[in-house]
Parts: C-alpha cells; structure tokens; sequence
C-alpha cells in the first residue's frame, strides 16, 4: 500500500489511546510532561531517546511505532527537506557514533552524500560483541523500527537505495523481531519503492555474522557482507568513499540510528539541550558487574560515573565496597573509585585513559584483582584477533603470556615495562581499531593499579585474593565444627568431626571457595584465605 | 593523472597523485621495508613494516596504504620507526624456528634481510611457538607452517588466477594459519603446482622442493630466461655451478603472467643438465612420470621416433 500522512495519522489516532490506557493499567509508565516514559525509581534519572520506545511498544506490531508518532521523522524527510538539509540537521546535532568511537555521524552523512555514484549503501552495525553488553540488542528486540527508520532517513540523506542490517547470529530474537518489523514496514510501504509517493526507494536486507568480534569494525564488516574472510581492510580510502563493494557507504551503528527519527522530529537545539556542549544527547550503558541494580541505563552525556553507578545503579553489590568501573569493554580502561566523579562524555573519558565505548559498564567490588581483569579483557582480544597484522596477533598474545604468569605468580623484574613495550607497539601499529585498543585494559590497569601487579610480581600475593594461585584457604580456631564446608567441598578435601575443628587437605583443594562461602560463623568467617 | 609534490627523508620530488607513500618512495629510490606489500598484488597491509612518520600526524602510517597528498613530508628512518620495527620483528622471530643455518630459504628471506638490518636476533623464551606442520606430500613444494609470517602474499597471488584461489587463510589469532582447499594435504588439494605461492613467499614457509639441498642462493650463477611453452613467457631463475645448469626456480608471476607447471617442466628439461624426475598429479597424489607424459606430448615423441626411424630405414 501507499503511505500517506493521513494514513499515519489515522492509525496513530486509532491506536494510541487503547495502548495508552493499557499501558496506565498495567501500572507500567507514567508522564513526564508530554512524554510517556517508564515508572520507577530506576528510571527517574534517565532520559531516554534511543530506548524511549523499549519495553512501552509492542515491537512486534507497527502500528504501535506508529502511534507513538514513528515513520514521521521520514515523512518529515522525504516530503518536506532536501536529502542535504537531512545531512545538515545531523551535522547541526553534533550527534557522534554510539558504536564507541564518536566519530560525528552527519560528517559521515556528508561525505556519502557528495560522492557521486551509481550505488551507495548504508549499513547498520548490529555485531554488538564487547562482554557484558546488549545495548543494541535491546533496540532491536525492543523497537526494531526505530532503526529501520533511522537507515530509511540516513538512506534519502546520502542517495541510497540499499541498506544492510550486520547482525550477530547469537542474537536470533533480534534478527527475528527485525525480520517481521522489515516485513511489515514492506506492507505499510515504509520501504520498498516510492515511499511515501516520493520516488525515493529504499529496501533493507539483514546479513547474519557468524561469531567473529573483530566483524564490529566496519572495514572487516564490510569483507564479511561481501562474502570474504573476515579481517580489516587497510584504510587506503574513506568508507564514505570507497566502500562496500568499492561504492561509498556508512556504516552507523544501532543505538546511533534509533536517535535519528526523534532528532529529525524534534530538531537538532532540542538536542544539543541535552548532554555536554561537544558530547550532546544521551548514551546508553549497560551496567554490569559487581552492582546492585544490574540493567540497561540511556542518560546525558556529561552525567558522572558517581551517579551512574550509586545513584542509578545502587552501588557494588552485597555492600562491598567499590573498587573500579570498565568502560568500553575489551578497547577501554580501568576507572578507579577516586576518579568516580568523572563525567561520562568522549573527552572526558579520554583524558583519563578509557574510552566511552559502545556503552559496557562493567563494575568491580574489592574481591576483583585488576591483573586478572586485565588479562581477562586480554584473552578476549588474544582470541578474537583476526590474525592478519602482525602486532595484533603476536603482540596481544605475548603480553597474555605474561599476565598468565604474573597471576599464577611466577612473574618476574621487568615484566611490567615489557607489558607497556608490547602495549606501545600493538596499539602504535596495529591495523584495525581492535588492536590498536587492545592493550587499554593493561595500560589503565598498570597507570591506576601498579602496586597490584608489584605485590604479584614481588610478593607473589593478590591483594583482592583472588588470583587462584597466590592464595590458601585456611580453617582458623573459631570453626565450631558445623560441617557446611566439608559439605559443600566439591573436591571432598575437608575433614573433621561433628563440632570439632575441620581442616583442609591443602594439596587436593582446587580454591572453588564454597567452604568460604559456606562458613556461618560470625562476625569473621572461620574459612579465611590466605 | 596529476602530479603533485611531495618530500621524502629530505629528498623531494614530483609523483602521480594515485600512488602510495610506498610506491612514491621506491620511484624517488628510497626503500621502505615491507613483507607484505607486492607491486602485483592487492594492498594487504599485514606486517606493518613498512609504517613511516607524516609530518602533522603523530601517529605512525603504513606507507603500503597511505595515498600521496601535495606538500607531505615523510620520514620513512627514525628511532621511533626503528623502535616499532625491531618489536615487530622480534615478535616474528619469537614464533620463528631458528633455523637459517639449514633454511634453503637463507640469503633471500626478507625476515633474515630485515632482522639483520635492524639488528634484532632470536632469542629464548617459554611463550607459544608456531606450530611445525609441515606438508612434504608434493614433489614440488615443501610447505612449512612453523616458518610462515602470514603475510597473505600465497593466498593473493593464488586468488588471482580464475576459478583458482586454492589457498585461504583458517582460523584466527595466533592460531591462523594458511591452508590448501579447505585444509588438504598439497597432494590431496586443487593446487595445480605453478609455484606462484612459493615465488612469492617471502620466508621459508613455501619452498621449491626440487630446489632443496642442490644450491645455495649466495652460491654459484643464476640467469632468467624467459620460459617459451607459450606467450606469456613466464620468467625462470637458471641457477649453475661449476658450469652445470642445477635447478630452476619460478620469478614471481608479474605483468600478468600466469605460471605453470608444464612451463616450468620444459624449462628444466631445457636447461639443466640433469634434471629431476618429473611427477604428474593424480586426484589425490602424485605420481613419477615420464618426461613426454609431462610435458604432454608423449604422441609427437612417439611420432618423431618414428619419423627418426624411417629416416634411417
């Protein structure tokens, strides 16, 4: 069918109130000012642009975007703007790429939009693959269309008819919820050939990743669509410029999209009111970790990590105390609790040697050693490393080598500057972003951190006691022989009678922790590690 | 094409707008090192050796993949250059086999060429080697993964050939490594033995079989000829000692040509003195033929024997 604005207009007038009163019913949302949002003192300090929709809409049926005024910031393009006053609405955003880097999208729409070409192509990043993050997948599951409408608008804005979704295969519900969301788009004629009775055409197809972290960076991404291996390209030219199949291209990344629709519909100063004056807008984190109230958070640019992880996130978990926050998954940095007044916006992250990223927040309790973190974000990167340049696939894997040995306590003198030689290499020359971020993790840690990995190196001891191998658990005087440890052990190296002092076998234990956890005496356990 | 300005180590010269720092520097006779970078084949940018300095860009550039721009002023010797070099050949050389003393590959290797000019050597450590999997099932080429530099040149030369592309990289991280159709043996594989992937290989990971032991680079002479089982005339390395013609070794496939097995065959029947038996490829192995089998003209000898035959009758 041909869309029309009437059409859209009637359905949201048709559909609007029954979902709004359904919505009051269930107790789910509440107004703020004229717009609908989620109830709850977890969402009292956020504001949400590309999640406004998620968990308020049911993602499986259009006509609820719709009403919630969706496909009208594309009715808004393609009938009353130029593609280059689209291009120049972004630019006058400031928005930047969620994806991690920040790069200013309407520069990216640009350049696209200059080069002339018989084909250009916009493609849709959806292979979120940092650990612990699933910002995107939210959209996707949550409010496909937002997306699908964001790549319609960034499709008129450069001369694109064609758009692809990159999508990891280990998120099928995403994949599914976009496939009906393409599908009905199709039927409303939102996509496919003279939208709107515009002439524009615009079709989006989705291609499945098959597991490969590095496929986040554009270029391997763009490998992997056309078929090939996928590692990065040199970047001999601009992906604006010369990209998929050799015809220019962006790439934007989900939560990059979604914010498109609501900056066309409520113009670019009403963005730039949000957030810092070089970071405008919101960004959403998924906090994880050591925290209390685990979950997807979209706040201003500019708001402090402080508020983020206490205010929002209810602070470390079990009332341990805080230790460090991670940013930006296997590319960011370590940020220590005295520096948790840090505002979270691309600069200000910057300075202190992390990186905003793609939205991982992951948070870390004093039970947390930061050596092992670091090699734990390190193994990440040593695994998913393409192989294809040099530093990268020696580099990262001669530097887990050595903070394998640092936490098993055989480190030795030297290994901390041997860690940062390797580090300068690898980031000063690798190929692609995945490298040149990777020894970030160490960096920080060794920056913020350094006493951690001295007492490993020269103590052979884990101040956070939990390097396996630096550590014993031990049965002290105040067991009052309950036999919970003994039970508990897997490994059945406990011994002792019923009320009597238990002792562990110290050569067979394998350092699980449950007789630790196990231990009802209070106030200090009678399990103690050593 | 337009030509613009540029300055390099001091020396400055005008070159075409469309080259690469790269390919600017070898024009004006400055060279850069490079294992990855081959004028005939697709831009890769793997080894990064060849990263130079660009005035106003504090960040190192691989010159392979760097376009010229009017006015840049490059670097391409620096101790900070230097410095990224060596850890990037150190780090080859730690997976490396220290065998350069028994390497047929010894005097030719770029690795050997690079790590003696900047001075890095092997050294011991406990860390991950490169797994030895070495693949003598060929009569042709000997493939030796412990040696490979993963530099990707084989697999792009190979791509080049139509409906070829026997060579692809598998798996990844430290652990990748090249494979032949899917990870066969060479004699199980589509490899049709034309040697493009060894005359291009920069270390001793793929090596001309029939070559091995009979000479050292350094020793003796060697002359190209140009192989004339069909027009392309692929070029050949003669390599003599002692006024004998001893092995032939496939130049690299540039300008085009394609390389081939029976190219090479006739060479060697050409020139040596004492050439080798040649083997024919089966489905899934080689076999010891005849030199007029080989060659495929097993019905002209026959017919010329023949005619030598009458002649005398």
């Amino acid at each position: 069918m041909m869309m029309t604005k009437e059409k859209l207009i009637e359905i949201k007038e048709k559909v609007k109130p029954d979902m709004i009163e359904k919505l009051l019913k269930e107790d789910r949302v509440e107004y703020r000012g004229a717009d609908l949002v989620l109830k709850g003192e977890y969402f009292k300090k956020q504001v949400r642009i590309a999640l406004k929709n998620c968990d308020i809409i049911e993602p499986t049926n259009i006509e609820e975007y719709i009403a919630l005024d969706g496909y009208h910031a594309l009715y808004k393009c393609l009938v009353e703007k130029q593609p280059v006053d689209v291009v120049e609405e972004i630019t006058n955003s400031l928005l930047r790429g969620r994806g991690g880097a920040g790069f200013p999208t309407g520069r990216k729409w640009a350049e696209a939009h200059k080069y002339p070409a018989d084909k250009k192509y916009i493609i849709c990043n959806a292979d979120e693959g940092d650990p612990g993050a699933f910002m995107d997948r939210s959209i996707l599951e949550k409010d496909p269309h937002s997306v699908l409408e964001g790549m319609a608008i960034g499709g008129y804005a450069i001369g694109s008819d064609q758009g692809y979704i990159y999508v990891r295969a280990e998120y099928p519900m995403a994949v599914k919820r976009l496939q009906i969301a393409i599908a009905q788009a199709k039927e409303y004629g939102l996509l496919g050939d003279n939208i709107f009775g515009t002439g524009f055409n615009f079709d989006i197809e989705i291609r499945l990743g098959s597991g490969a972290f590095v496929c986040g960076e554009g270029t391997a991404l763009m490998e992997s669509i056309e078929g090939r291996r996928g590692m990065p390209r040199p970047k001999i030219h601009r992906t604006a410029h010369k990209g998929l199949w050799g015809r220019p291209t962006i790439i934007n990344n989900v939560e990059t999209l979604a914010n498109i629709p609501v900056i066309i519909e409520r113009g670019y100063e009403w963005f730039r009111g949000i957030g810092t004056e070089k970071s405008p807008g919101t960004k959403v984190f998924a906090l994880v970790g050591k925290i209390e109230n685990a979950g997807l958070v979209e706040v201003p640019m500019g708001m402090t990590l402080r508020e983020i992880v206490f205010d929002i996130g209810g602070g470390a978990q079990n009332g341990k105390e805080f230790k460090a926050v991670q940013t930006g998954g296997p590319s960011g940095g370590c940020i220590p609790a005295d520096l948790i007044d840090t505002p979270v916006d691309f600069e200000s992250l910057g300075k202190i040697w992390s990186i905003m990223g793609s939205g991982g927040m992951v948070v870390m309790d004093e039970d947390t050693c930061m050596v092992d973190i670091a090699k734990f974000f390190l193994e990440f990167s040593v695994e998913e490393s393409c192989g294809k340049c040099v530093p990268c696939r020696e580099g990262t894997k001669r530097m887990h080598e050595i903070l394998d040995r640092i936490t098993k306590g055989e480190g030795v003198e030297g290994d901390i500057e041997r860690l940062l030689e390797l580090a300068e290499t690898v980031s000063g020359t690798s190929l692609c972003g995945l490298g040149q971020t990777a020894p970030n993790p160490v960096i920080t840690t060794i920056k913020y951190y350094r006493h951690e990995y001295e007492a490993h190196i020269r103590d052979k001891k884990c101040p956070a006691k939990s390097c396996k191998a630096l550590i014993q658990y031990f049965i002290t005087d105040s067991c009052i022989g309950c036999t919970r440890c003994a039970k508990a052990c897997p490994v059945s190296c406990i011994s002792g009678k019923v009320k009597e002092r238990h002792v562990i076998d110290q050569d067979m234990c394998i350092k699980c922790g449950a007789c630790y956890d196990a231990c009802p005496v209070k106030p200090i356990k009678a399990v103690t590690i050593n | 094409m337009d030509l613009i300005k540029i300055t390099i180590n001091n020396k400055s010269a005008e070159v075409s707008s469309e080259l690469t720092v790269l390919q600017a520097a070898r024009t004006m006779g400055i060279d850069i090192p490079a294992l990855c970078y081959d004028e005939s084949l697709e831009i890769f940018g793997a080894c990064r050796m060849c990263i130079v300095e660009i005035e106003g860009n504090n960040k190192l550039q691989t010159s392979c993949s760097t376009l010229v721009k009017h006015g840049m002023v490059v670097t391409t010797e620096s101790e900070k250059i230097t410095k990224n070099r060596r850890a990037i050949l150190q780090m080859l050389l730690d997976s490396h086999p220290n065998d350069c003393l028994t390497c047929q590959k010894a005097g030719e290797c770029l690795l050997q060429e690079y790590a003696y000019k900047y001075g890095v050597a092997f050294r011991k450590h406990d860390g991950a080697m490169r797994p030895e999997l070495i693949d003598t099932t060929s009569p042709y080429i000997l493939r030796d993964n412990s040696k490979c530099i993963l530099c990707g040149k084989c697999v792009l030369t190979c791509a080049q050939v139509n409906d070829r592309a026997v060579l692809s990289f598998a798996e990844r991280g430290y652990d990748t490594r090249i494979i032949f159709s899917g990870d066969q043996s060479i004699e199980e594989s589509a490899c049709v033995s034309c040697n493009r992937c060894v005359s291009v290989c920069p270390v001793g990971a793929l090596i001309d079989k029939r070559d091995i032991g009979k000479i050292r680079n350094w020793d003796g002479e060697s002359k190209v000829v140009s192989c004339k089982a069909c027009d392309y005339g692929c070029e050949f390395e003669v390599k003599s000692k002692n006024d004998k013609a001893i092995s032939v070794v496939a130049k690299p496939p540039t300008n085009g040509r394609p390389l081939c097995l029976k190219g090479r065959l006739s060479t060697e029947l050409k020139y040596l003195d004492n050439p080798d038996v040649p083997y024919k490829k089966l489905e899934d192995r080689f076999e010891e033929t005849t030199w007029a089998e080989a060659l495929e003209i097993t019905e002209i000898v026959e017919k010329i024997n023949k005619m030598a035959n009458k002649e005398k009758e």
